[in-house]
């Protein structure tokens, strides 16, 4: 009887390896999935007075995208967050992260901003503590200013449809 | 052309491999010797056409012909010509094909040195080794074909990864696979023994070189790798516990155990279930490690492709061949003990100790390596596990096995005595605790790690000593000692050196990250580094930033080292390249990081300082020498030597 | 008035200058002990944005900004536990080399000694019965039989 222990730890562990193909070992979840949004206070790009912070937002649901005017990603989604813009209500806010060479304002003057608005994270202090580990990074937060939910990635028009709209209608969007 | 005619090599081969798989395996079945004389030709046969393959993938990396998808991806016109060559394996789907060269070779090896082989034994073997032949084959011809082209072609290749840019690129591959895939022979002498039912000393006798080769192979493999990694990737290390490199300990460990137990069976009888169960779990681990680093379940440094539906073709594979050794192991292994009996201190009895506590440790690294994605999938979180825990569980666990290998050797076979033994090794056991408290205490104060380590290592080599002087007792010869045990002794001996290196480096190595301005100095275990600058510097495909470090001692100065700072023109990628200056006791290292103002006039240097580092891999090289010094022990050579007159007459029995 | 002690004073100035140019090296982070104490922590810290390298080994920005923030907080006077607590609270158990021992790793941190426990239950179990083990008897017969073959073949 006790042959059959090595095959039968082989095949357990075969398991695994299965649904182990269906997984990315690089895919991070956020710690911050119920928790409260970090709270901070940053200066805007384009406007020298403004300040933004999350507070700002309370009791409506928003959208937090992390960027950068050097990250090559972030330009591929940055049709569709044009498109959101005008199309949904959910206001999308920019966050600058790490931009040493300045070139957020003249970036989204040229291209166009799909932002609300455009906090400049110089430092990337904002961005740890959001946990934020690369661009594009994006987060729901509710009215209550929880983060609901984090996507990792560029925002592709089926990511936007399977992901962030069922969540933002759960939201009462 | 000649990428057509590789592929067409490779289709050959897999026929070949088909015929060497099927045919001697239906015959030794049957005992039709006409099917069974099928094996060698067909293995042979096979191994010419995976080599025409190679060849016609090198030319096409030779001769930059980037119309071919593999080339156009790891290689670069700039390339030096070296390693244009070793671009050849230097992707997934070359590795895949080195692989399948490598078996090839084994196969042939084994094909030509056992005429002292019972026949269906040789057409059993090389039946297996064609089955893996064929599996690896069709994944290759599938999902993995090097000789895709690419039309329109490439003006220029994508370049190889600047970190393969190493002579390291020619040498720990194929000696990495050597051994890795060499336990594919082990693997499939223990099939043949469970097909055909005899199991017996002989089996083990036949066996075991074999598996002592590919270990010894291993074994280089693995400290080429460390070597290289130490040397050229910056941060001083030469371990991390990253699941590329458990792939290849994990064999490793195993193939360790099983090396001692085939010991026991060869001069007892015994263990012989157990002992064609390891073999089938060193090479299962082998071909775990292929999935592990090429099907993406794991983060590596290491990883070559992560593509999951290539995952899921070697993951089938897996099943086949791991499952199909594993129900066969349960189906036809002894069921009766075999062997004599013997007492709970013996030399059986430590060899058995030896494998719980080695199949302990590797259970450990197989645990550690795999945790993170075992949780994952059962939807628990993602957690890392790294060094920090492999080391609190490894190096406690090596411990009793450091100790055993002291008195293993000494030990009679079958009954020894406790008490004869420890006169015979108490001295031996005062100057170890001794050297293991005092020495700390001379050099740096009290460490228990480094009391461990040195005491271990003193240990391991007196005993050898001690072996050495047993032996030569009343008036024996030095000519009457076996290469068996010189082999013995050097590896173990390469053992002691190896814990010794290891010791010292973990223990008292220094480093410092100092920002440099031209003409600043600072000093580090009485050793003077003093900056004079960067050059830039062009390189055959890369620009450098070239620094000066000036190393003196006590004001003379001793040698200048060369840290480079390289960015390669195909790819634009970064590569710190460290200066190492390698020395019998201590090696200095120097690392550039980054520049810190914009003239690149004031550098972060990073400098170490490596006592005995390069122990490490002198000991691994003694193992090495060891091992193949052992395998060419004269038993093993008269009984190739020996014609086979009695194939014919034990086949069927 | 004597020139010596003018020139005397010239030549010190002129073979100290150099020295006053070429200093002794910086440490990179300001504060040596601080710097020691990060390099040993980060060494058990991930770096996030790469494939599987250390937080102290890594040349990644993000790996970088890391370090200099756990300076930071170790300067602020934190201890070792916080300074993990502000990383996981950030980025999960991920970031750590070092499992956390929890429920979720309990099996991870004792299996080792439970393989090993189990081992040596197997070869308490497997000596017994080897020590039991009766020698196979010799059949006397069998043993002439066995003698008178050598004699032949002599």
């Amino acid at each position: 009887m006790k042959r059959w222990i090595p095959l039968i730890l082989f095949l357990v562990l075969v398991g695994f390896f299965a649904k182990g193909l269906f997984l990315n070992p690089r895919e991070v979840p956020s710690p911050f999935i119920g928790k409260s949004a970090p709270d901070f206070t940053l200066p805007v790009v384009g406007d020298a007075n403004a300040t933004f912070s999350p507070a700002d937002m309370k009791g409506k649901v928003w959208v937090m995208n992390v960027w950068a005017p050097w990250c090559v990603s972030c330009r591929q989604e940055h049709g569709l967050l044009m498109a959101l813009a005008q199309s949904q209500t959910t206001p999308i806010v920019g966050l600058n992260w790490k931009d040493k060479q300045r070139e957020a304002e003249q970036l989204l003057a040229q291209q166009g901003s799909p932002y609300f608005a455009v906090p400049d994270d110089l430092s990337g202090k904002v961005g740890i503590d959001y946990g934020v580990t690369g661009t594009p990074e994006t987060y729901v937060i509710d009215q209550a200013g929880i983060v609901r939910m984090k996507h990792v990635g560029p925002i592709s028009p089926d990511i936007w449809k399977e992901k962030f709209e069922p969540k933002l209608k759960e939201l009462g969007v | 052309m000649i990428p057509e005619l590789g592929h067409f090599a490779l289709i050959v081969a897999l026929l070949l491999a088909l015929t060497q798989a099927i045919l001697p395996l239906i015959g030794a079945q049957r005992g039709n010797l006409t099917l069974m004389a099928v094996a060698r030709p067909a293995a042979q046969g096979q191994f010419i056409f995976v080599v025409i393959a190679f060849i016609c993938l090198a030319y096409s990396f030779l001769v930059n012909d980037f119309s071919v998808e593999n080339v156009a991806r790891n290689s670069f016109s700039q390339l030096p010509e070296v390693y244009r060559f070793t671009a050849t394996w230097g992707s997934h789907e070359g590795s895949l094909l080195l692989w399948v060269v490598i078996l090839a070779f084994w196969t042939t090896a084994v094909s030509v040195f056992s005429r002292h082989l019972p026949d269906d034994m040789v057409a059993r073997v090389l039946g297996v080794m064609g089955l893996i032949s064929v599996g690896f084959l069709a994944f290759l011809l599938t999902t993995s074909n090097p000789f895709d082209r690419l039309l329109p072609a490439a003006a220029d290749g994508r370049d190889m990864n600047p970190l393969l840019q190493d002579w390291g690129m020619i040498i720990h591959p194929p000696m990495l696979y050597m051994g890795y895939v060499g336990f594919a022979v082990a693997f499939a002498f223990a099939i043949a023994a469970l097909l055909s039912g005899r199991l017996d000393a002989a089996w083990a006798r036949w066996s075991r070189p074999w598996t002592t080769v590919a270990w010894a192979f291993l074994t280089l493999g693995i400290a080429l790798g460390s070597w290289w990694a130490y040397r050229e990737l910056g941060w001083g290390g030469w371990w991390f516990w990253d699941p590329t490199e458990n792939a290849s300990f994990m064999p490793w460990i195993a193939g360790t155990a099983l090396i001692h137990s085939l010991a026991v069976t060869e001069k007892r009888g015994a263990f012989k279930a157990w002992t064609v169960l390891l073999a089938l779990v060193a090479f299962s681990l082998s071909l775990l490690g292929t999935f592990l680093v090429r099907s993406g379940v794991l983060s590596s440094v290491h990883a070559f492709a992560t593509d999951p539906a290539r995952g899921a073709f070697i993951l089938g594979f897996l099943v086949l061949v791991i499952g199909g050794s594993l129900v066969l192991y349960a189906w036809r292994a002894p069921k009766m003990l075999s062997g004599g009996g013997f007492t709970w201190f013996s030399r059986e009895a430590l060899l058995l100790g030896n494998n719980v506590i080695l199949l302990a440790a590797l259970g450990a690294v197989l645990l550690g390596t795999l945790y993170p994605l075992l949780i994952d999938a059962l939807g628990m979180g993602k957690i890392s596990v790294g060094p920090p825990y492999f080391n609190a569980v490894f190096v406690p666990l090596m411990a009793p096995a450091l100790f055993l290998m002291g008195i293993g050797p000494l030990a009679r076979w079958k009954e020894a005595s406790l008490p004869d033994m420890v006169s015979r090794l108490k001295w031996a056991l005062a100057i170890s605790v001794a050297t293991g408290i005092l020495l700390p205490l001379t050099l740096d104060g009290f460490k228990p790690w480094a009391t461990f380590g040195f005491a271990m290592a003193m240990w391991i080599l007196l005993t050898v000593l001690i072996g050495f002087r047993e032996r030569l007792k009343n008036g024996a010869r030095w000519s009457s000692l076996t290469r068996s045990f010189w082999g013995m002794q050097l590896a173990h001996f390469g053992m002691a050196v190896g814990v010794a290196g290891i010791t010292v480096v973990a223990n008292y190595q220094v480093e410092r990250d100092v920002r440099m301005n031209i003409g600043d100095h600072t000093e580090l275990a009485g050793y003077t580094f003093t900056f004079r600058g960067t050059t830039e510097h062009q390189g055959p495909n890369y620009r450098a930033a070239r620094g000066t470090v000036e190393v003196s001692k006590n004001g003379k100065m001793l040698y200048m080292l060369h840290p480079e700072k390289r960015i390669y023109n195909a790819s634009g990628m970064p590569m710190t390249e460290a200066a190492v200056r390698p020395v019998l006791f201590d090696d200095i290292y120097v690392a550039l990081g980054e520049p810190l103002d914009e003239e690149a006039k004031t550098w972060a240097v990073r400098v170490f300082h490596k006592p005995f580092i390069n122990w490490l891999w002198i000991g691994a090289l003694f193992m090495v020498i060891g091992g193949f010094l052992a395998a060419s022990d004269r038993r093993y050579r008269i009984a190739v030597k020996a014609t086979a007159p009695t194939g014919a007459a034990t086949q069927g029995a | 008035m004597s020139w010596k002690p003018v020139s005397w004073f010239l030549c010190l100035a002129l073979a100290l200058a150099p020295a006053a140019w070429a200093a002794e090296a910086q440490s990179i982070g300001a504060d040596p002990v601080i710097e020691q104490r990060m390099i040993k922590l980060s060494e058990e810290l991930r770096c996030l944005v790469c494939q599987n390298e250390s937080l102290a080994g890594s040349h990644a920005e993000l790996a970088e900004d890391l370090r200099e923030e756990i300076r930071v907080q170790m300067k602020a006077g934190k201890d070792d536990k916080e300074v993990i607590n502000y990383l996981t609270t950030r980025y999960g158990d991920f970031v750590l080399y070092r499992p956390p021992f929890k429920p979720l790793t309990l099996l991870l941190w004792f299996g080792p000694a439970l393989f090993l426990a189990l081992g040596a239950g197997i070869w308490y179990f497997t000596l017994n019965k080897r020590r039991n083990l009766k020698e196979t008897p010799i059949d006397e017969k069998q043993l002439a039989a066995a003698a008178h073959l050598l004699e032949d073949n002599k």
